[in-house]
């Protein structure tokens, strides 16, 4: 039995050598499935509460007890072909959106904090961002639509309709208008949207939205007086401004 | 194999418990997500045999998994982690690798290929050290330190199946019908015997199960029978177990296999505690008979 625990050197270093790139290979082959799920990520709709996604995908152990927790069957566990990490809940708008219930009992059932239990008001929540493809839109066209102003459960404030003129008649046009700073990604306006494939969707916030800089100066504003201390850049004090350009219409140069 | 049914009962009895615990609890949690059984206007077992909370009241959780959210360094809410601590005191007691033979669904289908790998006949087609799937446990913690991600728990066929049975997601047959062929025709106990690593977390655990299966050593025969229907017949150290007398290895799953085959009746589930103390008498007995 001892000459059996013996091995020659070179065995030994062989061994642990095979040991580690099976190990190595091994690894390598599973983080590129981990990869792979992961960068399919940005087109999933999450529950309310749902944390950025690098978080959300941490913590979310695939319990599925959100999904039973919703009373209206909103949401499901991601299959394989969902392009979505398998087992992660989503829900897709135009089947069932969510109806933003107040108590919220999909962050209440979720065990590990994947859905945020900080987040109390649901109209804060911000699963994604509704964005009106104007081509399609019925309103966008001149017709009077506005289902998704009237379904939306911020009515008047994360859908909005304005008056734009119209060429050709003296009529005005009754167009919606997303505002992200009140949309909460629900949904309903994509399932209540009539056209044959919804001309509003909901989106994840980041694919869609913009960001203006904070080096332009909208001057016309209502709410921002022109004066010495003109600073649409927003600072409060007014003395420290981000923006030191060159302000040449009002300073001339020395 | 006796001619009656009773007598057929009787050999089988641990495994139509296994089957009835294995099945039972899925049917609980079917029922729950799908046709909405409830207590009291509580849902009975809500989520799946990754996380999930009974009654409303008592949440329990994959201690792996929740061992693997941990290790991608964030810290997830009270409510999993008292549900993992909830499990894994259920598993000290109970043995570990009780979940592998008494509530893995996995083991239904790993089962049945290696009862078909038998019938047919079929040889390994290469052999595999049994310590793999600690480093797979390994390599799983470092790759979820490393990815951010649960690195298990994403590609687990374990979860996959027990999803899939109870919600109904969508493709979770494909992991679990490449580890039934895996085990049929490829390597005998290939899954659950080498490659797990939930199986590995369970045998770790099981070094300090308080149910273990007695070993008594006047009684055995050593005819083997016990070695050759085990799964893990490398607990089967009979050398081992009457040093100590019991089946010690924490990769014991607890089965029942050795205990319904043996002629003998030598082998029983028994606490750790009952065995150490008989374990004592018996070696100061036979101290005092050589003395004498």
């Amino acid at each position: 039995m001892a000459n059996m625990l013996s091995i020659s050197r070179r065995e030994f270093f062989t061994r642990v050598g095979q040991g580690a790139a099976l190990a190595a290979t091994g690894g390598l082959i599973w983080s590129y499935l981990l990869q792979q799920q992961a960068r399919a990520t940005p087109f999933a709709i999450r529950p309310p509460g749902a944390r950025y996604e690098a978080d959300f995908n941490a913590r979310c152990i695939k319990c599925g007890q959100c999904v039973v927790a919703c009373p209206y069957d909103t949401l499901t566990l991601a299959s394989a072909n969902a392009g979505i990490p398998i087992g992660t809940p989503y829900f897709i708008p135009r089947q069932t959106p969510c109806y933003m219930c107040t108590d919220i009992p999909c962050i209440a059932a979720c065990p590990t904090g994947a859905l945020d239990p900080a987040l109390e008001d649901i109209n804060q929540s911000r699963m994604g961002l509704a964005v009106i493809d104007i081509e399609n839109c019925l309103s966008w066209q001149g017709l009077r639509c506005e289902i998704c102003f009237r379904e939306c459960p911020l009515q008047g404030q994360a859908i909005t309709v304005e008056h734009h003129p119209r060429r050709l008649s003296k009529h005005a046009m009754f167009v919606p208008v997303v505002h992200s700073d009140a949309c909460t990604g629900c949904g309903i306006c994509e399932k209540a949207c009539p056209t044959q494939q919804a001309a509003i969707r909901v989106l994840q916030a980041d694919l869609v939205q913009g960001v203006i800089g904070d080096h332009y100066r909208l001057g016309w504003t209502s709410d921002t007086p022109i004066s010495d201390e003109f600073n649409p850049a927003g600072s409060t004090a007014g003395s420290d401004s981000a923006a030191t350009g060159l302000d040449y219409l009002n300073e001339m140069p020395p | 194999m006796p001619a009656s049914l009773t007598g057929k009962l009787r050999v089988w009895r641990y495994l139509l418990l296994r089957r009835a615990v294995q099945l039972g609890v899925l049917l609980l949690f079917l029922g729950t997500v799908r046709w909405g059984w409830e207590i009291a206007g509580k849902p009975l077992l809500s989520g799946n045999l990754s996380a999930s909370e009974l009654l409303g009241l008592i949440p329990l959780a994959d201690p792996f998994a929740v061992l693997q959210i941990l290790f991608t360094r964030h810290l997830p809410q009270a409510e999993v982690l008292t549900g993992a601590a909830i499990i894994l005191l259920i598993y000290l007691i109970l043995g570990g690798r009780s979940w592998c033979a008494w509530l893995c669904p996995i083991n239904m289908v790993t089962d049945l290929a290696a009862w078909l790998r038998r019938r047919l006949g079929i040889a390994d087609l290469f052999r595999l050290s049994r310590n793999i799937r600690y480093t797979v446990l390994a390599l799983a913690l470092l790759l979820s330190a490393l990815t951010g991600v649960a690195a298990f728990e994403w590609i687990s066929p374990i979860s996959m199946l027990h999803r899939e049975l109870i919600f109904a997601v969508g493709l979770g047959w494909t992991a679990v019908l490449g580890v039934f062929l895996f085990d049929l025709f490829i390597l005998r106990n290939g899954w659950c015997g080498h490659l797990c690593p939930l199986g590995a977390f369970y045998a770790l655990l099981g070094r300090l199960a308080q149910v273990r299966i007695r070993f008594d050593t006047p009684t055995c025969t050593h005819c083997g029978e016990c070695a050759r229907v085990c799964p893990e017949p490398q607990v089967m150290n009979l050398k081992a177990a009457s040093a100590s007398g019991m089946i010690a290895s924490g990769e014991c799953t607890n089965c029942g296999r050795c205990i319904t085959i043996c002629p003998e009746g030598t082998l029983q589930f028994d606490l750790r505690h009952y065995i150490n103390t008989r374990q004592k008498t018996a070696t100061s007995e036979s101290r005092q008979r050589r003395a004498a």
